[in-house]
Order: structure tokens, then C-alpha cells, then sequence
């Protein structure tokens, strides 16, 4: 019944890279969940990506229907779920078809040998068995017949049908693994007796399988319990694990109720930002008004409406949904009204690859409205730091009383991560420019000398009604204005007051190298795979490889030239088809800039920067 | 809530000091000053009172009004007002559309905002064309009707505002001539008054692309015969004599002449505003002869902010997070030392 090809030595390990694949009904999202937690709880770093399909139910069994979740997790930084994994789970023929590649030469396959009959090989497209024909003789395979061992552990386990039974195969799955790791099957039994609150029957089987699966890997001693990965070095502190959308809509509370104002959310159904939205509703509770409108427009006017009445108003959405978008925001630009719209960027164009990732809404971002509308355009970099973008973004939206574009992506959206806990009393002030006094010098568009932000005047304020639109503005009263050199001072003091905001954020950083023969820039939610690789070449003696990340595009940091010129070669690697390199080059005059662009719905890998990088200073 | 009390306006109060730019002899210089005479009578304060318009001749009209306003972009005043109501509850928002604005690029919003209720008030300048683009058939146009777009004739049927609203769950629906601004002006006060959203038409004639659209209904010299003001709890009466009326023939509307065949007052349909089932009140809406005028539906339901009020209400009650550090250290947390 199990049987194991090879003979495993004792392993210490710093860092291991489990993925979990299986049909999309074989619960492969809550295991890999389970496990991550686990992990984190036990003190380790971790980061993981889901992989799923666009279709709800695919057919079973189907190369399509493949859902996977990928964990890393180690006693060192893991700063990306990584590329090659150690450990593959694979529930099913078509799980171990489209993941084998993926698995490092070596490494150990665990599958499930009930589900490789002949009609999952036939839907695999598997000629003959990959078990029994010699094609998996460089992996170490562990074949264990989960579906029957399951079976045989729930046959006295009243009130189940035959599909919760063979549901719960996953958890047997999870319990060899737990045992492989060392780790307890407190925090999952505790999640069933949550989850299955109503359902005793539930409870018991999933706790049998789990327990099965973790005394089966024990019991057969095939897989030595010698995988230990010791806590990683961490800041002390309380931490959690985040998933990015979460922790973007957790920064907008922070920032509401440091700002002292009410959140509105007007928002559209879209991947990958739905989550946002699903988040959000949930928080009735801070008066957190969330509207799910009947399109992305009226999502994002509804968003103005709430803005001119005085709330911290945001839309959610992801590419397609930012096209439509684009005329309202022009109208936020104009009014000068506060405003954050997130991007959570997909593949594209037009419908695109809605559930992979990419960052090519960067120009879309920057330009895709008619006129001379410029915008502050900001990036999140981790699943974490989500947190810290949204709560920036809305502070500066009400700083600067212009409209925010937060850019995040599927990858770091969907991803996880610890994230150590903010309280919001250590967050940074949020001022905001709210007039209440009557005087007879008060006009609409009078403005913050430092910023230029003009001052905000809330219906219900007496004395100080006033009209706006989007038809051009009077300097001074607002009215509107069809003067020549009028549009042309509205314009520039416009384009001025973002330009200003480099006098309000952080300067660029560079990481391993000031100075050197290369630079590695990167924006956006590449940041963990870029550290990682520039990481592992200066590792490696490369010594003079620098690594700059940007989280502001619009506007670039004070000092980018300056960090720029250090440098005797740039590459610029992004998701895309280059759209930062053009931003830089727009910028900055004689910059030997090269690019590394990836167009394929994936993030970068790690060995295909680090031979980027060695060709390049070659 | 505040308690200040509301001070006495005039129509001068709500007169902003912006030149007005409508063509001479517009209709729409009649809804400006009936709402002018309206906004005072509503016991709202002027620094509560917000105009959200779309685009088009109608759209300016925000300018003219003094108090809060926004000239949003085509189509989309409804979503902005619908923002504006739900951030805070306590204004009185109005929307200014036209049949372009609303029906054609604007037409998924009116049908939702319509279905949801929220407590708005909605005028809709209905002039059958499109004027600030000089003249092209709008989705209220009659087919045939010869335009800058259509010079052989709109072949394109035409929305009635009225059958369109109420099918998309309208609580309120009024229709009022471009000449009545007595009644007009009540209307507008009505509106106030319902607690949901409510939608009035304006037969708006253009002078310049459209003139006389109306006339056959809204010429003082035949107003009284050609429509039908009905009044909830009161029978449907028209003509210049009062002898005419409708009764329900089968399925049909039908104008009977009081005095002949026997027929008396107490044959004619008593007018119900007020009921859910709007059957009757779409015949009405369609009724070509006489053409119907006044509060045709207005049927009291919960508005959206009453069910968000509601729903939060009970949601802050039961829950254990009142700030948001509640939220961020509960469930599954862990120490790093």
C-alpha cells in the first residue's frame, strides 16, 4: 500500500518550499492555509501564493481544474513564496502533470495512488502511468493510497455521506506533512471545531484524518521526522499572517479612524480586488459604509459624492475596471477632492489573465485620462506592507487634496506574509484640510501655501457654500472659467501640487551596494523576488550590485537621480513591457539602462534574475 | 440630530450671483425659479442643500442655485448624489439630468438608483432632443422626428421616463409642464417631503431645437382639456368645465364625459398615490389622451439608508471590536520575543 522509493537521510533545513495541488474541489487553499499558519505560529517566516483557476468548478480531474498553494516557509527572511519546491503534494495525475516541472530534480513527490486510475491518467493526458513507467526515477516518490486510507479511517464515523469522506482526504495529506515538520495539529483541530461549529460530525472526521495522517507518517518511519526548521529571527513584536487585500483594506480603517473621519468604499466586483471589497463589509461596526454599486463608474463616483460630503472615500478595482474609471478621476483631479483608488493589477490587456499577475497599469495609471491630469501614483511592495500603502495613500490624499492611485498586484494581493501588528496610536498623524470657519477672504480654491492643497468646505458648513465641476475653475472663486491664461496657471499649479509631494515622502533607498557596477531597480510587487535574487549574488561575491526598490512613481523620490547615477549600469526589471524603464527615461537624461521584462501572468523566478544580473556584469 | 432652528429664506437666498447662460425664453429659467421659490418652503437649511447635475443645458443649473453643488460628468450625477446621501444622510440632495443625461449615457444609473431608494430627489429636464450638442434625437425623441442626426427622421423608439422608472421600482414618479410653475414649485416641495427617491419629469420645451414639442398639451389655451392633474384621494377630473374624467374599462383607461350616459362623478376613479401595486399608475403614465400631470406614484418604503441604519445599528450592538486594534490583535495572533 506505501511504499518509498528512496532512503532519506536527517535534514536540518533553513528554508523549504511545500506546494500543495489538487483537483479545484480537493480543498488544496485551506490546506496549504492551514499548514502556513501553522508554521507562522511556530515562529517561522513565511510567504505563500495561491494558484488557482478562473473557472468556479472545472471539470474534474482536468490539466484545467488544477488548483495549487504554494508555501515557503524558514528559519531565515523568506521574502517570496519561491520558484522550485522541495515537496510537491499531489492529490491527483493532473496535479503531478502540470507541477512536475516545477519540482526540484531530487526532491519528493508525495501522491495520493487511489486518484491515478486510467480515467484521471486519460484526463491527465497521460499515455501510461508516471507511478509505473520510469518518468519520475529522479524525484523520490512516496506513494500512499489516501483516498482508501481515508476511507478505512471514517468507517465508523456515523452521519457522513460518501463525498464529505473523500472530501476530507486532503486533511490526511496535511497530517503526514505536519508530522514531516514537526509540527502540532493543535491550530487545525482548533479551526474544525470552529468552522464545523454545528457539524459535531464533521469535527470528528476531519480531527480522525488529520490525526491518521499524521500517525501514518510516523508509524511506517519512512519519512524520518528530521525536517526541522528551527523559528526564524524576527523584530519581536505581535504579528499575524496577512493576506495582501486584507491588509490594504485593515490600513484604510487605521487611516479612518486616525483621521477622525468616516470610511466609504464605492466599489465593482473585479479580480483580484473583490477581497478589498469583501473585507470592508464586513467592519459595519467602525461605520465603515461600504456600497457595492452597479458598475465600476458608478463606483467610483459614488466614492466623489462621499468625498465632497466629507468621508475618506476609496474605490477598489483592478485594470479593466480603472479604464472605466478614468473620466470620474479626471473629475476628482479637477475638483481637487480627496480619493484613493486601488489597482489591483492584473494581467492584461482588455480582459486579459484575470487571476494571474503583472504590473502593466503603470502607464494606465500615470496618463489614462484625457487632459493634463496628473495623480499621485503609489506602489505597495509586499503583502504587508499593503497595510502601510493603503494608510499612506489616504494620508495623502487628505494632505494633499488630490486623488491617490495605490497600485497593488494578484501576486502580493493574494499572497500571505507575517505582518508585525500596527496599533494605531504608534501610526503617523493623518491632517487633513477641513474649513469651517466663515471669513469673507474664504474662497474654494484658496490653497495650503506649503502644499497647494486647497482647503475642503463639507456640506452642512454655513457660509460656506460653494459649486464645483468639471468644466475649468477660476484661480480664486472657483467659478467657472474659460480665460486663456487661466486654464494655463490652473493647469501648472495642478501639475505643481504633485510635484510637491517629494518634499513629503521618503527618499530612495538602495540596498546591498551605494555605488557599483550594477543597479537593480525594481517597483511594485516584485520587491521579494528581486531582494532575494540581488541577495543571493552579493552572497555569491558579487559585492557591487545595488538593489533599489520604489514604492512612489508619481512623484519619483527627490533623490532618484542621484542614487541613478552611481551606478555604471541600470536594468530595470518589471511585469510588463517596460513601462518604468520609460518613466526613467522620460526623466533622467544618459542613463545606461537595460531592461528584464516578464510577460507570462508570473512572478519573477529567482534563477532567471540571478543569470539576468551575472550577464550583465559580466 | 441638530436642533437649531431653521431660519425664513427667500427665493433670494438661494440665488447664486452667477450670470445665467440658457437660451432666451427656455423653459428651464421656469424650473430655476420654482425651485428658487420651492427651497425656502422645505424647512431645510441652505447649508444642507446639495445640487449634483450630469451634463447637458439642464446640467448648469447647479451654478445658479447658492448652496452646496457639484457639475459632475455625463450620465453619472446619480452615483455622485448617491455618495453625497449615503455620507451623510442629514442633506437634501437633488439630481438635475436631461433625457440625454439620464436615459441614454446615464441609463444604468437612473434604473438603479431608482431600484435602491435612496432618499434623493431627481429632475429630469425632458426637451426630447440634445441641445448643448445643438440638436441631435435623444432617447425620448419620437420616430420620425427630424434632427441635426436624424434628417430623414429618428428611426429609434423612444423611452417614456415615466414607464422605464416605475419598472425599475420607482417609489415617486411626478410629470409636470414647463409652463406650471405654481404647481411645479409644489411638486418640488412634495418631493422634499418623500422619504425615498423620488423622480420628477419636467415637459421642458427647447426654443431652439425642439420648439412646440409640447404645445398640443401645455398651451395655456388647451392645458385644461389635453391633461389630467391628478391629486392622491381625489377623483381623475379634467377639461376646462371639470366634465370629463376616466374610468377602467376592462383593461383599459377610458375618458368618459361626466353627465352623458349616465355616468356621474362617483364613476370616476378616486386617484391612489399611494398604492404598492403600480399597474394602474403605468396606465396612467401611458395614457396618450388626456396626458397625465402631478404625483402619479408615490408609495412609502424603506429607503437604503434606513436598512444600512438599521443593519449597523444591530451589527455595532453585537459586536466586540469598537476600535480597530481590536480588530488587528484578534484571532490567531502570535508573540515573537
Amino acid at each position: 500500500m506505501v511504499t518509498s522509493k528512496v532512503n532519506h537521510q536527517q535534514e536540518v533545513l533553513e528554508a523549504v518550499i511545500i506546494r500543495f495541488v489538487g483537483d479545484s474541489g480537493d480543498g488544496m487553499q485551506l490546506t496549504g492555509t492551514q499548514f502556513s499558519d501553522t508554521s507562522a505560529m511556530f515562529g517561522n517566516d513565511i510567504a505563500t501564493f495561491p494558484n488557482y483557476p478562473s473557472e468556479i468548478r472545472a471539470p474534474q480531474g482536468s490539466l484545467y481544474g488544477v488548483s495549487g498553494f504554494q508555501v515557503h516557509i524558514g528559519s531565515v527572511e523568506i521574502s517570496t513564496p519561491g520558484d522550485n519546491v522541495d515537496w510537491l503534494v499531489a492529490m491527483n495525475p493532473a496535479g503531478l502533470k502540470t507541477n512536475l516541472q516545477a519540482v526540484k530534480p531530487g526532491h519528493t513527490i508525495i501522491v495520493d495512488t487511489d486518484s491515478f486510475t486510467k480515467k484521471n491518467l486519460v484526463k491527465a493526458q497521460y499515455e501510461s502511468n508516471p507511478l509505473e513507467d520510469g518518468s519520475l526515477e529522479n524525484y523520490r516518490v512516496i506513494e500512499v493510497a489516501m483516498t482508501s486510507l481515508t476511507k478505512e479511517a471514517l468507517k465508523n464515523v456515523e452521519g457522513l455521506d460518501n463525498k464529505s469522506i473523500t472530501r476530507s482526504k486532503n486533511m490526511f495529506a496535511l497530517g503526514m506533512v505536519y508530522w514531516m515538520y514537526d509540527r502540532s495539529t493543535e491550530h487545525t483541530i482548533a479551526f474544525f471545531n470552529k468552522k464545523f461549529k454545528s457539524k459535531p460530525e464533521l469535527i470528528e472526521a476531519n480531527t480522525k484524518v488529520l490525526n491518521t495522517g499524521y500517525y501514518f507518517a510516523e508509524t511506517l518511519e519512512l519519512i524520518p521526522n528530521a525536517y526541522t526548521i528551527s523559528p526564524a529571527k524576527m523584530e519581536p513584536g505581535n504579528y499575524r499572517i496577512i493576506m495582501g487585500n486584507t491588509a490594504t483594506a485593515w490600513g484604510f480603517l487605521a487611516a479612518a479612524e486616525k483621521s477622525g473621519l468616516e470610511l466609504f468604499l464605492g466599489s465593482y466586483p473585479i479580480t483580484p480586488a473583490t477581497d478589498i471589497l469583501h473585507e470592508l463589509v464586513k467592519h459595519k461596526h467602525f461605520g465603515v459604509k461600504a456600497f457595492q454599486a452597479e458598475d465600476e463608474i458608478a463606483g467610483i463616483t459614488s466614492a466623489i459624492g462621499a468625498s465632497f460630503a466629507g468621508d475618506l472615500a476609496i474605490t477598489t478595482t483592478s485594470g479593466p475596471g480603472l479604464a472605466l474609471k478614468g473620466e470620474a478621476l479626471g473629475l476628482a483631479m479637477m475638483i481637487e477632492l480627496p480619493l484613493v483608488v486601488v489597482n489591483v493589477q492584473r494581467g492584461g490587456p482588455s480582459t486579459g489573465l484575470p487571476t494571474k499577475t503583472e504590473q502593466s497599469d503603470l502607464l494606465q495609471s500615470l496618463y489614462g485620462r484625457n487632459g493634463e491630469s496628473p495623480v499621485i501614483v503609489i506602489a505597495a511592495s509586499t503583502p504587508a506592507n499593503c497595510f502601510d500603502f493603503a494608510y499612506q495613500a489616504a494620508k495623502l490624499t487628505l494632505e494633499h487634496m488630490t486623488p491617490v492611485i495605490l497600485l497593488t498586484d494578484g501576486y502580493i494581493a493574494n499572497g500571505s506574509a507575517p505582518w508585525k501588528i500596527q496599533s494605531v496610536d504608534d501610526l503617523p498623524e493623518i491632517k487633513n484640510n477641513i474649513v469651517n470657519e466663515v471669513n469673507e477672504n474664504w474662497h474654494p480654491y484658496n490653497r495650503n501655501e506649503d502644499t497647494l492643497a486647497r482647503n475642503w468646505a463639507i456640506p452642512g458648513t454655513a457660509g460656506l457654500e460653494h459649486r464645483v465641476g468639471g468644466l475649468e475653475k477660476d484661480r480664486v472663486s472657483g467659478n467657472v472659467s474659460y480665460a486663456p491664461e487661466n486654464h494655463e496657471y490652473m493647469t501648472n499649479i495642478r501639475s505643481e501640487k504633485i510635484k510637491r509631494v517629494q518634499n513629503y515622502i521618503p527618499e530612495l533607498t538602495t540596498e546591498f551596494a551605494d555605488s557599483g557596477d550594477l543597479l537593480v531597480i525594481g517597483w511594485g510587487g516584485t520587491y521579494g523576488s528581486l531582494h532575494s535574487a540581488v541577495k543571493q549574488i552579493n552572497e555569491e561575491g558579487y559585492s557591487n550590485i545595488g538593489f533599489a526598490h520604489f514604492n512612489y512613481i508619481n512623484p519619483l523620490p527627490k533623490n532618484t537621480e542621484t542614487i541613478l547615477k552611481q551606478f555604471k549600469k541600470i536594468v530595470v526589471c518589471e511585469l510588463n513591457n517596460g513601462q518604468f524603464a520609460k518613466v526613467l527615461k522620460m526623466n533622467f537624461d544618459g542613463l545606461n539602462l537595460s531592461q528584464f521584462n516578464k510577460i507570462q501572468g508570473l512572478p519573477f523566478g529567482n534563477s532567471e534574475l540571478i543569470e539576468k544580473f551575472k550577464q550583465l556584469v559580466k | 440630530m441638530e436642533t437649531t432652528a431653521v431660519k425664513e429664506y427667500t427665493f433670494k437666498d438661494f440665488t447664486s450671483d452667477q450670470e445665467i447662460r440658457w437660451c432666451p425664453g427656455c423653459d428651464d429659467y421656469v424650473i430655476l425659479r420654482a425651485m428658487q421659490k420651492a427651497l425656502p418652503e422645505m424647512g431645510v437649511k441652505r447649508e444642507d442643500v446639495v445640487f449634483i447635475s450630469g451634463i447637458g443645458c439642464s446640467s448648469r443649473f447647479p451654478y445658479y442655485i447658492d448652496s452646496y453643488g457639484m457639475h459632475s460628468i455625463h450620465g453619472r450625477a446619480p452615483g455622485v448624489a448617491s455618495g453625497v446621501k449615503l455620507a451623510n444622510p442629514n442633506l437634501s440632495v437633488w439630481v438635475i439630468t436631461g433625457d440625454g443625461d439620464a436615459l441614454a449615457i446615464g441609463g444604468n444609473h437612473f434604473i438603479h438608483v431608482l431600484r435602491r431608494n435612496i432618499d434623493l430627489n431627481i429632475i429630469l429636464f425632458n426637451n426630447e432632443i440634445y441641445g448643448l450638442t445643438k440638436g441631435q434625437f435623444s432617447p425620448t425623441s419620437l420616430v420620425g422626428q427630424k434632427t441635426k442626426s436624424s434628417p430623414y427622421g429618428n428611426t429609434q423608439p423612444p423611452f417614456s421616463p415615466g414607464e422605464l422608472a416605475i419598472g425599475a421600482q420607482a417609489r415617486f414618479f411626478a410629470r409636470i409642464g414647463g409652463n406650471t410653475p405654481k404647481e411645479m414649485t409644489q411638486l418640488f416641495i412634495e418631493a422634499e417631503k418623500f422619504k425615498g427617491t423620488s423622480l420628477i419629469e419636467v415637459l421642458q420645451n427647447c426654443p431652439i431645437f425642439n420648439d412646440g414639442c409640447y404645445d398640443a398639451i401645455t398651451d395655456k389655451a388647451v392645458r385644461a382639456d389635453k391633461q389630467l392633474f391628478v391629486e392622491h384621494g381625489k377623483p381623475m377630473i379634467f377639461g376646462k368645465e371639470r366634465d370629463k374624467g376616466l374610468i377602467l374599462n376592462g383593461l383599459k383607461l377610458e375618458v368618459v364625459a361626466i353627465g352623458e350616459n349616465g355616468i356621474t362623478e362617483n364613476d370616476i376613479i378616486v386617484h391612489d398615490a399611494k398604492e404598492q401595486d403600480s399597474t394602474l399608475h403605468q396606465m396612467l403614465v401611458r395614457l396618450q389622451y388626456p396626458i397625465v400631470t402631478g404625483i402619479i406614484r408615490s408609495f412609502d418604503d424603506a429607503t437604503l439608508e434606513e436598512r444600512e441604519d438599521a443593519l449597523t445599528a444591530e451589527v455595532k450592538a453585537s459586536s466586540k471590536f469598537t476600535k480597530t486594534d481590536d480588530l488587528f490583535f484578534s484571532g490567531d495572533t502570535y508573540k515573537v520575543e
